[in-house]
């Protein structure tokens, strides 16, 4: 990590970081304080993003860094420094949908959408880990994100799904 | 019959579902604008206390601070959606009324600089007494909270139809019993926001809203601005719930700070702030009285309910009255009396949650039913059975019922549940419980007196056929309206449902609607589209027959195609004949409106309650019991559904599957507790405890074919029925499991340990 920067009239020290979002590298400044996922949403316009809490309660704002699941609202932007963030703009390729997007939008498993970004994050997170999970390693890996509207049933067959159009492939 | 829809009954995906999977859909919290600031209210420490001084100048003098705001910037009057109880101003003038009241606001250039300013705004409070609890607030010589309000009482009713006295005299059988429904609130993942900006004497407000038109109403009676001067519009809303069901303090403080500063600015609210801002259920003592006859026929029954409305009335003066009127709508008895007191009190008021009015109570008579069922001998589902509502009645209270197939929802849910291999044979520890639901289809009436159409619908075609535009001012919160009311529209004009691109929630850029509350949108929002493309269809038949040279009569249109019924290889395509008549006659296009027939009876609170359908369901859970530890484990949840016509399963399901969801989560982990001040004690997601996927089992859900005439092709409601029974048929399943009567909602783990404990001690005594 670079040196802080005092900033004159705040008194707030700035840092020169690089983040890895999506593969593509972008080097900005932030301030020590400045939490990953507002950076994401407000100075990078990845709003796909969510903000449910901003205290690690609701895992709308789940990323992944460096392949892992994370709150983006309790990482700080400067200790992602140097690392890779897939955020949910990051999954499809080009036009072509990620299994697990296509899987949610076949499954219903969408209805507000607010929780959606972040429970495919982790769903993603878990497949790539673990591509074939059992029902109960599925809610085990989307515990940490909240939905209030489906009761998590479609979700989760939507994921079991993604992950056996996996198995159906090899 | 249904086998001849195109698209109707099939499970269309969300129109919405890509952008939504993929980060593209911009909700508000995500939306910036040009030259934008940000806004924040200042909320009260006080729980009842009197403004004495707001100083504002340190705040204002802050760098990157543009305005701060007190009840002086705003216009006085009182908002509030009964004429008869405005009882709230955008700021507090004389005295704050709950913990988190609104005092001031604040704009500036960012976020940091809102939260910073805020806390040098100093206000001088003098302390009053306050008061929690409905009971204590109708003493004598309690806080009076609303001056205009004597012994803080906000609503009461008092309804009787035919004798209960008489019904409970020739009973045999009468129970009373007490039951306590507590404060939860919707908690949408999506939190509050709204942005407003001034162009001219013109304001526009994006706003999480799910009744675009009444906050347009309700911007523009508290700014003095014709209904044409107000544009809102509804961006992708992250769920309502009911909790996005009226205008907020943000999202006048928007439209204030926008004005003063002549830029926009984006209100919104923090978790914290969700939870102190919010308008959810009522905490309510309910107590029922019963009486049945010797099969277990209620003869009549008797709710004497005080509700515990907060500090402000809001959408709670329809929750008054709908937590008596739904009672009567599954089961049938001839003399009913309601009687309630909502009473103001020192915390943050209460409204809408979905569901309206409905769950507490029901969960206190199917509690009731049960202990009865149990009194007489009678099996579960058989004195349901016995009492079920059927079709083509009129309940007590004059609601009318067409169609019901209660008995079918019941005797499929004992199928499916296999009810009758597990009730009385469950291992200890485990139990098994049933419910019944009924719901409205739309509130018969609207919130505020107008002889407008409660929904009306635009479709336009292009210019060659071969797209069209559905114009809805219906708001989708995510149950998946905008693809309800698509399939519609491509089923009432016989066009592919994919060229349809639908507008909707934007009072200036779509059409009149009163929203996304009630349940309403698929039978009113639906009948105002079905008429649209009716009379889309009917256009382009009459110009199809002169071009194919036929009497429109024999003609047909369906997926695109316009051909002759009885010898359909005579065929052209719509876009063939769209493009002559719009280069003929102009666009071509359809408009419908709905407005419910007149419904219910002439007393006193007659309207809510009103519908011009109804939904019923039957649940069935089944739980195990941790008998050391009092833990609850969710086995299985079964709910059938009446919906009438299913327009699109796979969303039916889910609003079935999210409505027990919340049902379990309110019958079991969530609760809003305060401290003794009126503080939230619990203001976050990780303590007010939403289900999560741990702790929630697969649920099956079921619809069955039915047909309602009043709604269109004989579809009606879903979303909020789907939670009415949850919280009984726990309540009944840990009374089947444990043989202790859960009175006091949720049943947290530790009032079931305590419930079993004390149960041990009277049979150790024994």
């Amino acid at each position: 990590m670079m040196e802080g920067i005092e900033h004159t009239t705040s008194g707030d020290k700035r840092y020169a970081i690089q983040l890895i979002v999506n593969g593509d590298s972008y080097d900005i400044v932030v301030k020590a304080n400045a939490l990953l996922v507002n950076v994401l949403r407000d100075q990078l316009n990845f709003t796909g993003t969510k903000k449910g809490c901003e205290l690690g309660d609701c895992g709308s704002c789940t990323v992944l860094l460096n392949g892992k699941p994370v709150n983006s609202c309790m990482v700080l932007a400067v200790e992602a420094d140097g690392c890779e963030i897939t955020t949910v703009e990051g999954l499809a390729h080009n036009d072509e949908l990620d299994t697990i997007q296509q899987a949610f939008i076949d499954h219903a498993a969408v209805q507000c959408g607010f929780c959606t970004p972040g429970m495919i994050m982790s769903a993603k997170a878990l497949l790539n880990d673990n591509p074939h999970p059992t029902e109960q390693e599925v809610r085990e890996a989307i515990a940490g994100n909240l939905c209030r509207c489906t009761g998590y049933v479609h979700i989760i067959n939507a994921v079991l799904a993604a992950s056996n159009k996996d198995k159906k492939g090899v | 019959m249904k086998d001849d829809y195109a698209v109707i009954g099939r499970s269309v995906p969300k129109l919405d579902a890509r952008l939504k999977v993929t980060g593209q859909a911009l909700y508000a919290g995500d939306m910036k604008f040009p030259n934008m600031l940000f806004g924040k209210i200042l909320r009260s420490p006080h729980a009842h206390a009197r403004i004495l001084k707001i100083d504002t100048s340190e705040a204002e003098r802050l760098h990157g601070v543009k305005a701060v705001i007190t009840h002086k910037d705003v216009p006085p009057k009182k908002y509030g959606v009964s004429p008869a109880r405005r009882d709230e101003n955008i700021f507090c003038i004389d005295k704050v009324r709950h913990v988190g009241d609104k005092v001031a606001a604040v704009a500036a250039i960012d976020e940091e600089t809102v939260y910073r300013a805020l806390k040098l705004i100093k206000v001088d409070y003098e302390e009053l007494p306050a008061v929690f609890d409905p009971i204590e607030a109708m003493a004598e010589g309690a806080p009076l909270i609303h001056d205009d309000f004597p012994h803080n009482i906000n609503v009461e009713v008092h309804q009787s139809f035919g004798n209960v006295k008489e019904a409970f005299d020739r009973a045999f059988h009468v129970r009373t019993d007490t039951f306590l429904g507590h404060r939860t609130y919707h908690s949408p993942l999506e939190p509050h926001v709204s942005i407003a900006f001034w162009e001219g004497d013109k304001v526009t407000v994006y706003a999480t809203t799910q009744k675009a038109h009444y906050l347009q109403v309700d911007l523009a009676r508290q700014f003095d601005l014709p209904l044409g001067k107000v544009r809102v519009v509804c961006p992708f809303i992250g769920g309502g719930f009911g909790g996005k069901a009226a205008a907020m303090g943000l999202d006048f403080a928007a439209v204030a700070l926008s004005r003063l500063t002549g830029r926009p600015v984006k209100m919104f609210y923090d978790r914290d702030e969700m939870f102190t801002h919010n308008r959810g259920r009522h905490r309510q003592i309910m107590e029922l009285t019963t009486g049945v006859d010797r099969d277990g026929k209620i003869l009549g029954i008797h709710a004497n309910f005080i509700m515990d409305g907060g500090a402000y009335t809001g959408n709670g003066i329809a929750t008054a009255y709908y937590s008596g009127a739904l009672l009567p709508v599954s089961y049938e008895f001839d003399n009913f009396k309601y009687d309630m007191f909502r009473v103001y009190t020192n915390l943050p008021g209460s409204a809408s949650q979905r569901g309206h009015g409905a769950v507490h109570p029901k969960y206190a008579l199917e509690s009731q039913l049960e202990m009865i069922a149990r009194d007489l001998g009678i099996d579960s589902l058989e004195i349901r059975l016995r009492n079920r509502r059927k079709p083509n009645t009129v309940t007590v209270n004059e609601l009318g019922v067409n169609s019901c197939e209660l008995e079918t929802c019941i005797e499929t849910a004992r199928k499916i549940s296999n009810w009758n291999e597990k009730k009385g044979k469950l291992p200890r520890g485990r139990g098994i419980g049933v419910a019944s639901g009924g719901f409205v289809s739309g509130a018969g009436y609207p919130i505020y007196r107008t002889n407008l159409p409660h929904s009306v619908a635009l479709i336009r075609v292009n210019e060659d056929g071969s797209a069209a535009t559905l114009y809805t001012g219906a708001v989708d919160i995510g149950q998946g309206s905008n693809t309800v009311l698509c399939q519609m529209a491509a089923e009432a004009m016989g066009f592919r449902h994919e060229d349809i691109t639908v507008v909707s929630a934007d009072t200036e850029r779509s059409t009149l609607d009163f929203g996304a509350y009630s349940s309403r949108q698929t039978l009113m929002s639906g009948w105002a589209v079905k008429k649209a493309g009716e009379m889309v269809k009917e256009k382009l038949l009459e110009m199809a027959s002169k071009m194919m040279n036929v009497e429109p009569e024999v003609l047909e249109c369906k997926g695109s195609e316009v051909f002759v019924k009885n010898n359909p290889t005579i065929r052209e395509p719509f876009g063939k004949i769209a493009r002559e008549y719009f280069v003929k006659n102009g666009i071509l296009m359809g408009q419908g409106s709905y407005t419910p027939p007149k419904l219910g009876g002439d007393y006193k609170g007659a309207a809510v309650g009103t519908s011009p359908a109804y939904s019923f369901s039957a649940q069935i859970v089944e739980l195990k019991i941790d008998e050391e530890t009092g833990e609850i484990d969710v086995k299985g949840v079964w709910d059938v559904h009446d919906s009438g016509t299913v327009i699109n399963p796979a969303l039916v399901h889910g609003q079935s599957h999210g409505g027990i969801y919340m049902g379990l989560g309110e019958a079991i982990w969530e609760e809003v507790k305060f401290d003794e001040n009126g503080r939230i004690l619990n203001p976050n997601l990780a303590e007010y405890r939403m289900p999560t996927a741990l702790d929630v089992p697969m649920m099956d859900s079921l619809a069955v074919e039915g047909f309602e005439p009043a709604g269109p092709w004989g579809a009606k409601e879903v979303g909020e029925g789907a939670s009415v029974p949850t919280e009984g048929a726990v309540a009944n399943a840990i009374l089947d499991a444990t043989g202790v009567l859960m009175d006091t909602l949720p049943f947290s783990y530790e009032k079931v340990w305590h419930a079993l404990r004390k149960k041990e001690k009277a049979a150790d005594k024994e």
